[in-house]
């Protein structure tokens, strides 16, 4: 079954760890923070993104696969030949769990842009790539990439987080930044491409919320290149934060201040100079305003950004002690990992929290 | 009794709860959502952080937190007592009907949203410091303090009142009070209101070990539902 084929009326768990000296550490901590909200999931979804975890490939795209058949494989790795040099290609390494169960094949390669398809096509090598992402998601049946930047990985899979993070060997990874999902699908049934982390790139989304303004959001963001292949409303976020940040090179504050505006009301309040930057971005962008309850977690390369709804209708922590920043749906997810926190707090509703590497400008 | 919470699932946990008579204490709580749900009489004490809907419809027990709690504390409460040592998450005493909750540090978004009350039923909420946007939204009874202790700013953030008709909310502030939506009034306390909130100052201060002098007689403002003007819609531009 996938989703759109059955709605399920039924709320998520996120979380994330990241060192802003740039010092890995194991995926073992994130895992155990994630497991604290483990009734917040129902086993139909859960995954990670991972950050700084290939440095001996760090110049190439590292892409992650899902197959449901072989002749998928067979198709998608002629186009990648055909696009991109591939450096290296293997399984992802997994160990059985028995609970996780229908597995697809699981793909890694670690590839670079042909340099004669990029002059071909006249365009920078980070959209050579999206633009691949989705031709492969979209024609390619049964393939699906679900993770395509550097030096970072999303695993992902039907399962509650811990036993995700466990079939992916998570532990044996070192990353300066993880960020965690368990799932509680509320409108569809889960299936692995639908789990959580949403990537392209190295942006990643881990939601916890429903988007009210879903079909709007989409076919804002499709004008733009961009394909919802996985009928569940997470997956816009990523595009959107793409869109944004990558293309039109907004500041995670001004994301902030389009998908969840403040209203009117409070705009109407501001000083002048604050108010025509909001009344600007509501206008120009007015489509991209997410509406319903969230709290997102996004990871880009060397950064971290948490962002409630303007309602702030989901629950969000942020903790810090020392050169370790910690955020998470609950606090005692923190607090398992670190209980002498120096600075623990909630953010308000469409305040965004961004945490970098010390001295990144990413 | 002692019990350890870690690692202990949620069902499990409360079910040792509540099996548990007299006074129980909690140690390494972390997260366990729904701690002392329903309990009528019983004393429950709790180390770490609890999860969310700490003593949801809470019966006459009584909870002390020796650290933060997360969401929903006393949803739809209707009898004894919440004093919480550290901050408090979102929608604190969430539709509470009775009892009475005492936050030594912050309380989160939508503080007492849709609290009411019926004869001798009265909630109470006592935040020592600050809360965030909602406070009382659609309140329709009981009382609300929000003491702002250690806050220069305003201690309560937007759309406080929203659609309130009834009950009263008290914010002791220096600053004036502005933005507050049609259906609520805003007027300093009056010794007779003060009057009103004072037994329950008292008793802040000696859970926390504070001085009542320091606080209890500064500028309060109290919020009441405004006669003239009756609930209007919020969202209609959003």
């Amino acid at each position: 079954m996938k989703e759109g084929q059955i709605r399920i009326p039924a709320g998520c768990a996120i979380a994330a760890i990241f060192d802003k000296t740039g010092k890995r550490m194991s995926g073992e901590a994130i895992m155990r923070s994630v497991s604290v909200m483990h009734h917040r999931s129902n086993g139909l979804g859960g995954g990670f993104a991972a950050y700084g975890i290939y440095p001996e490939y760090k110049d190439f795209y590292a892409l992650h696969v899902f197959y449901d058949h072989p002749a998928a494989k067979q198709n998608c790795e002629e186009f990648l030949e055909q696009h991109f040099e591939i450096i290296s290609q293997a399984n992802i390494p997994t160990r059985e769990v028995r609970e996780i169960t229908d597995k697809p094949l699981i793909w890694r390669y670690f590839l670079t842009p042909l340099p004669s398809k990029l002059a071909e096509n006249q365009i920078d090598e980070r959209e050579y790539v999206a633009s691949c992402v989705f031709k492969v998601n979209t024609y390619i049946d049964g393939a699906y990439i679900f993770s395509s930047g550097k030096n970072m990985g999303v695993f992902k899979a039907v399962g509650f987080p811990e036993t995700v993070g466990r079939f992916y060997r998570l532990e044996e990874y070192e990353g300066y930044c993880f960020t965690a999902h368990g799932r509680y699908p509320t409108n569809t049934p889960g299936w692995w491409g639908g789990a959580h982390p949403f990537a392209l790139l190295d942006y990643s989304v881990v939601h916890n919320g429903e988007i009210s303004s879903y079909d709007t959001n989409r076919r804002a963001i499709e004008m733009y290149g961009y394909k919802c292949t996985l009928q569940t409303d997470s997956e816009v976020i990523a595009y959107i934060i793409d869109y944004f940040h990558r293309k039109i090179g907004l500041t995670f504050a001004e994301i902030a201040a389009v998908i969840a505006a403040p209203f009117w009301q409070i705009i109407e309040q501001m000083e002048p100079a604050e108010r025509e930057l909001h009344e600007y971005l509501r206008n120009v962008f007015a489509p991209m305003l997410i509406t319903g309850p969230f709290s997102i977690i996004v990871g880009f390369t060397g950064g971290l950004v948490a962002l409630n709804d303007r309602l702030k209708l989901r629950n969000l922590v942020v903790g810090e002690k020392d050169n370790l920043v910690y955020m998470a749906s609950e606090e005692a997810a923190i607090r398992i990992l670190e209980p002498n926190l120096t600075k623990v707090w909630s953010p308000s509703g469409g305040e965004p929290v961004v945490i970098r590497l010390d001295g990144g400008t990413a | 009794m002692h019990l350890s919470a870690e690692n202990l699932p949620f069902r499990e946990l409360n079910e040792r709860v509540k099996a548990a008579p007299g006074e129980v204490q909690i140690d390494n709580c972390y997260g366990q959502p729904f701690v002392g749900s329903g309990c009528k009489d019983k004393s429950i004490i709790i180390y770490g952080t609890p999860g969310n809907a700490l003593g949801a419809y809470l019966d006459g027990a009584e909870i002390v937190v020796h650290g933060n709690a997360q969401d929903a504390v006393g949803d739809t409460m209707n009898d004894g007592r919440i004093v919480i040592h550290g901050h408090a998450g979102d929608a604190l005493g969430y539709a509470m009907r009775g009892g009475k909750i005492y936050v030594r540090g912050n309380a989160g978004y939508r503080t007492g949203i849709h609290m009411k009350q019926y004869q001798e039923k009265r909630p109470v909420i006592v935040v020592g410091g600050k809360v965030g946007s909602f406070l009382g939204e659609y309140l329709a009874g009981g009382l609300i303090v929000v003491l702002g202790l250690g806050v220069e700013e305003i201690p309560v953030g937007s759309f406080t009142g929203t659609g309130m008709h009834g009950g009263r909310i008290y914010i002791r502030t220096k600053q004036k009070l502005s933005g507050l939506p049609p259906q609520v009034t805003a007027e300093i306390a009056s010794d007779a209101e003060m009057g009103e909130i004072m037994p329950f100052l008292a008793e802040f201060a000696g859970l926390f070990d504070l001085d009542l002098k320091q606080f209890a007689f500064d500028q309060y403002y109290v919020l009441k539902p405004n006669a003239k003007s009756p609930y209007k819609k919020l969202y209609t531009a959003h």
